[in-house]
Protein backbone atom coordinates (compact mmCIF):
# COMPACT_ATOMS: atom_id res chain seq x y z
CA UNK A 1 0.00 0.00 0.00
CA UNK A 2 1.53 3.38 -0.61
CA UNK A 3 0.40 5.27 2.24
CA UNK A 4 1.39 8.71 2.42
CA UNK A 5 4.18 9.25 5.60
CA UNK A 6 4.16 12.22 7.60
CA UNK A 7 5.11 15.34 6.27
CA UNK A 8 6.30 18.20 7.52
CA UNK A 9 5.82 21.73 6.22
CA UNK A 10 7.55 25.25 7.80
CA UNK A 11 5.43 28.32 8.10
CA UNK A 12 8.50 30.99 7.53
CA UNK A 13 6.90 33.01 4.63
CA UNK A 14 3.13 33.35 3.29
CA UNK A 15 3.83 31.20 0.60
CA UNK A 16 4.58 28.56 3.20
CA UNK A 17 0.85 28.80 3.94
CA UNK A 18 -0.13 27.92 0.24
CA UNK A 19 2.86 25.23 0.57
CA UNK A 20 1.17 23.84 3.62
CA UNK A 21 -2.37 23.57 2.26
CA UNK A 22 -1.30 22.50 -0.89
CA UNK A 23 0.30 19.15 0.88
CA UNK A 24 -2.10 18.67 3.34
CA UNK A 25 -4.66 18.69 0.25
CA UNK A 26 -2.62 16.12 -1.50
CA UNK A 27 -2.32 14.13 1.22
CA UNK A 28 -6.51 14.20 1.79
CA UNK A 29 -6.94 13.03 -1.54
CA UNK A 30 -4.17 10.08 -1.69
CA UNK A 31 -6.08 9.07 1.89
CA UNK A 32 -9.24 9.36 -0.45
CA UNK A 33 -11.21 12.09 0.83
CA UNK A 34 -13.60 13.92 -1.55
CA UNK A 35 -13.21 17.05 -3.54
CA UNK A 36 -15.39 19.12 -0.55
CA UNK A 37 -13.39 17.37 2.35
CA UNK A 38 -10.44 18.00 0.47
CA UNK A 39 -11.03 21.92 0.61
CA UNK A 40 -12.46 21.76 4.45
CA UNK A 41 -9.30 20.59 4.86
CA UNK A 42 -7.04 22.35 3.07
CA UNK A 43 -8.71 25.49 3.96
CA UNK A 44 -8.47 24.53 7.90
CA UNK A 45 -5.00 24.41 7.36
CA UNK A 46 -4.89 27.57 5.36
CA UNK A 47 -6.30 29.94 8.41
CA UNK A 48 -4.51 27.75 11.06
CA UNK A 49 -1.06 28.58 9.37
CA UNK A 50 -2.04 32.18 8.69
CA UNK A 51 -2.87 32.23 12.21
CA UNK A 52 0.83 30.77 13.08
CA UNK A 53 2.79 33.44 10.84
CA UNK A 54 0.80 36.51 11.28
CA UNK A 55 0.69 36.08 15.15
CA UNK A 56 3.96 34.38 15.80
CA UNK A 57 5.76 35.01 13.01
CA UNK A 58 5.84 31.47 11.91
CA UNK A 59 5.31 27.92 13.13
CA UNK A 60 5.15 24.19 11.89
CA UNK A 61 2.55 22.25 10.20
CA UNK A 62 2.48 18.12 10.64
CA UNK A 63 0.59 16.49 8.13
CA UNK A 64 -0.44 12.76 8.93
CA UNK A 65 -2.53 9.45 8.13
CA UNK A 66 -4.11 8.68 11.22
CA UNK A 67 -6.42 5.42 11.85
CA UNK A 68 -8.77 5.16 14.93
CA UNK A 69 -11.06 2.36 15.83
CA UNK A 70 -11.45 0.89 12.39
CA UNK A 71 -11.23 4.11 10.31
CA UNK A 72 -8.86 6.29 8.95
CA UNK A 73 -8.34 9.72 8.63
CA UNK A 74 -6.20 12.62 8.61
CA UNK A 75 -4.56 14.51 11.45
CA UNK A 76 -2.77 18.01 11.07
CA UNK A 77 -1.04 19.41 13.90
CA UNK A 78 -0.34 22.95 13.76
CA UNK A 79 2.27 24.86 16.08
CA UNK A 80 3.95 28.07 16.70
CA UNK A 81 6.00 29.50 19.82
CA UNK A 82 4.54 33.19 19.63
CA UNK A 83 3.23 34.32 22.76
CA UNK A 84 -0.32 32.50 22.70
CA UNK A 85 -3.75 33.60 22.96
CA UNK A 86 -4.99 35.48 25.70
CA UNK A 87 -8.67 35.07 25.26
CA UNK A 88 -9.50 31.33 23.81
CA UNK A 89 -13.51 31.46 24.24
CA UNK A 90 -13.57 35.10 22.30
CA UNK A 91 -11.06 33.66 19.63
CA UNK A 92 -12.95 30.49 18.95
CA UNK A 93 -16.10 32.61 19.25
CA UNK A 94 -15.29 34.19 15.89
CA UNK A 95 -15.79 37.85 14.90
CA UNK A 96 -12.35 38.49 17.14
CA UNK A 97 -10.00 40.19 14.58
CA UNK A 98 -7.10 41.28 15.51
CA UNK A 99 -4.83 40.71 12.07
CA UNK A 100 -6.72 41.91 8.14
CA UNK A 101 -8.93 38.53 8.10
CA UNK A 102 -12.37 38.61 9.07
CA UNK A 103 -11.79 37.38 12.65
CA UNK A 104 -13.76 33.71 11.53
CA UNK A 105 -10.47 31.64 10.62
CA UNK A 106 -9.94 30.22 14.47
CA UNK A 107 -13.65 29.55 14.39
CA UNK A 108 -14.38 29.13 11.03
CA UNK A 109 -11.66 26.67 10.58
CA UNK A 110 -13.10 24.49 13.61
CA UNK A 111 -16.47 23.86 11.85
CA UNK A 112 -14.63 22.11 9.08
CA UNK A 113 -13.53 19.42 10.93
CA UNK A 114 -14.16 16.62 13.32
CA UNK A 115 -12.01 16.97 15.91
CA UNK A 116 -10.31 20.45 17.06
CA UNK A 117 -8.28 20.74 19.79
CA UNK A 118 -6.19 24.13 20.88
CA UNK A 119 -3.58 24.15 23.20
CA UNK A 120 -2.65 27.67 24.08
CA UNK A 121 0.15 29.09 26.57
CA UNK A 122 0.25 32.76 27.34
CA UNK A 123 3.91 33.50 26.35
CA UNK A 124 4.51 30.08 25.28
CA UNK A 125 2.50 29.18 21.90
CA UNK A 126 -0.16 27.46 20.24
CA UNK A 127 -1.02 24.05 19.36
CA UNK A 128 -3.86 23.29 17.54
CA UNK A 129 -4.77 19.61 16.29
CA UNK A 130 -7.57 18.62 13.56
CA UNK A 131 -8.60 15.31 12.79
CA UNK A 132 -10.71 14.97 9.32
CA UNK A 133 -12.29 10.69 8.89
CA UNK A 134 -12.65 9.51 6.10
CA UNK B 1 9.59 37.67 -2.97
CA UNK B 2 8.55 37.43 -6.96
CA UNK B 3 5.97 39.80 -8.31
CA UNK B 4 3.47 37.82 -9.85
CA UNK B 5 1.39 40.16 -12.72
CA UNK B 6 -2.28 38.74 -12.74
CA UNK B 7 -3.34 39.86 -16.20
CA UNK B 8 -7.15 42.13 -16.65
CA UNK B 9 -8.14 42.43 -19.78
CA UNK B 10 -10.20 45.15 -21.42
CA UNK B 11 -13.05 44.71 -23.20
CA UNK B 12 -15.16 47.65 -24.29
CA UNK B 13 -16.49 49.41 -20.98
CA UNK B 14 -15.25 46.45 -18.25
CA UNK B 15 -12.62 44.92 -17.50
CA UNK B 16 -12.14 40.91 -16.84
CA UNK B 17 -9.22 39.13 -14.65
CA UNK B 18 -8.97 35.14 -14.11
CA UNK B 19 -6.18 34.03 -11.65
CA UNK B 20 -4.71 31.05 -12.62
CA UNK B 21 -2.29 30.76 -9.52
CA UNK B 22 -2.61 30.54 -6.01
CA UNK B 23 -2.57 33.63 -4.28
CA UNK B 24 -1.07 34.03 -1.22
CA UNK B 25 -1.30 36.94 0.98
CA UNK B 26 0.96 39.67 -0.50
CA UNK B 27 0.02 38.54 -3.82
CA UNK B 28 -3.73 39.25 -3.24
CA UNK B 29 -3.42 42.53 -1.55
CA UNK B 30 -0.81 43.02 -4.74
CA UNK B 31 -3.60 41.85 -6.89
CA UNK B 32 -6.49 43.97 -5.44
CA UNK B 33 -4.30 47.31 -5.45
CA UNK B 34 -3.52 46.05 -9.46
CA UNK B 35 -7.08 46.16 -9.97
CA UNK B 36 -7.59 49.12 -8.80
CA UNK B 37 -5.71 50.80 -10.69
CA UNK B 38 -6.62 49.56 -13.84
CA UNK B 39 -10.03 50.16 -13.12
CA UNK B 40 -9.10 54.12 -12.54
CA UNK B 41 -7.17 53.92 -15.89
CA UNK B 42 -9.52 52.51 -18.20
CA UNK B 43 -12.53 53.99 -16.43
CA UNK B 44 -14.14 51.19 -16.30
CA UNK B 45 -18.18 50.31 -15.49
CA UNK B 46 -16.96 47.09 -14.39
CA UNK B 47 -15.17 44.22 -13.42
CA UNK B 48 -15.81 40.26 -13.72
CA UNK B 49 -13.37 38.66 -11.78
CA UNK B 50 -13.37 34.59 -12.28
CA UNK B 51 -12.68 32.42 -9.33
CA UNK B 52 -13.02 28.88 -11.16
CA UNK B 53 -9.35 27.99 -11.01
CA UNK B 54 -8.63 29.40 -7.43
CA UNK B 55 -9.50 26.26 -5.45
CA UNK B 56 -8.96 27.55 -2.23
CA UNK B 57 -10.78 30.63 -0.54
CA UNK B 58 -9.97 31.20 3.16
CA UNK B 59 -10.94 33.93 5.39
CA UNK B 60 -8.21 36.50 4.28
CA UNK B 61 -8.95 35.98 0.13
CA UNK B 62 -12.82 36.79 1.37
CA UNK B 63 -11.68 39.93 3.21
CA UNK B 64 -9.36 40.88 -0.11
CA UNK B 65 -12.59 40.48 -2.20
CA UNK B 66 -15.10 42.42 -0.17
CA UNK B 67 -12.39 45.75 -0.35
CA UNK B 68 -12.28 45.13 -3.59
CA UNK B 69 -16.03 45.10 -4.42
CA UNK B 70 -16.61 48.13 -2.12
CA UNK B 71 -13.44 50.81 -3.34
CA UNK B 72 -14.34 49.48 -7.33
CA UNK B 73 -17.97 50.59 -6.40
CA UNK B 74 -16.61 54.03 -4.88
CA UNK B 75 -14.88 54.80 -8.03
CA UNK B 76 -17.93 53.48 -10.31
CA UNK B 77 -17.28 50.62 -11.08
CA UNK B 78 -19.28 47.57 -10.13
CA UNK B 79 -17.73 43.85 -9.31
CA UNK B 80 -19.33 40.55 -9.83
CA UNK B 81 -17.44 37.20 -8.47
CA UNK B 82 -17.81 34.29 -11.03
CA UNK B 83 -16.91 30.75 -11.07
CA UNK B 84 -17.11 29.96 -7.57
CA UNK B 85 -16.51 26.34 -7.30
CA UNK B 86 -19.43 24.47 -5.33
CA UNK B 87 -16.93 23.53 -3.09
CA UNK B 88 -15.19 26.52 -2.20
CA UNK B 89 -18.83 27.79 -1.91
CA UNK B 90 -19.88 24.83 0.70
CA UNK B 91 -16.43 25.54 2.38
CA UNK B 92 -17.49 29.36 2.42
CA UNK B 93 -20.91 29.00 4.01
CA UNK B 94 -19.87 26.46 6.34
CA UNK B 95 -17.20 28.56 8.22
CA UNK B 96 -20.15 31.35 8.40
CA UNK B 97 -18.06 33.26 5.36
CA UNK B 98 -20.62 35.74 3.32
CA UNK B 99 -19.61 37.96 0.68
CA UNK B 100 -22.15 40.35 1.17
CA UNK B 101 -22.40 43.33 -0.75
CA UNK B 102 -20.78 41.02 -3.59
CA UNK B 103 -22.26 40.43 -6.93
CA UNK B 104 -22.01 36.91 -8.02
CA UNK B 105 -22.68 34.88 -11.35
CA UNK B 106 -22.15 31.83 -12.24
CA UNK B 107 -20.23 32.16 -15.54
CA UNK B 108 -18.16 35.00 -17.24
CA UNK B 109 -21.21 35.30 -19.66
CA UNK B 110 -23.54 35.75 -17.04
CA UNK B 111 -20.98 38.40 -15.39
CA UNK B 112 -21.29 39.96 -18.16
CA UNK B 113 -25.13 39.91 -18.16
CA UNK B 114 -25.56 41.23 -14.58
CA UNK B 115 -22.66 44.17 -15.42
CA UNK B 116 -24.82 45.28 -18.08
CA UNK B 117 -28.19 45.09 -15.95
CA UNK B 118 -26.57 46.88 -13.69
CA UNK B 119 -25.86 50.18 -15.52
CA UNK B 120 -29.36 50.20 -16.94
CA UNK B 121 -31.12 50.45 -13.74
Amino acid sequence: MAQKSIEVVDIRSEADIVGARVRAKAMAEALGFGYMDQTRIATAVSELSRNAFQFAGGGKVTIMPVDGEGRKGIEIVVEDQGSGIENLDLALKGGYSTAGGLGLGLSGSKKLVDEFNIHTEVGKGTVVTIRKWL
Amino acid sequence: MERVSIPILKTGDYLITSPQVALHDKMAVQFKDDILRRIVETKAKGLVFDISAIDIVDSFLVRQIGEIAIAANIMGAQVVVVGLRPEVAMTLVEMGFSLKGVHTARDLEKGLEVLGKTRKS
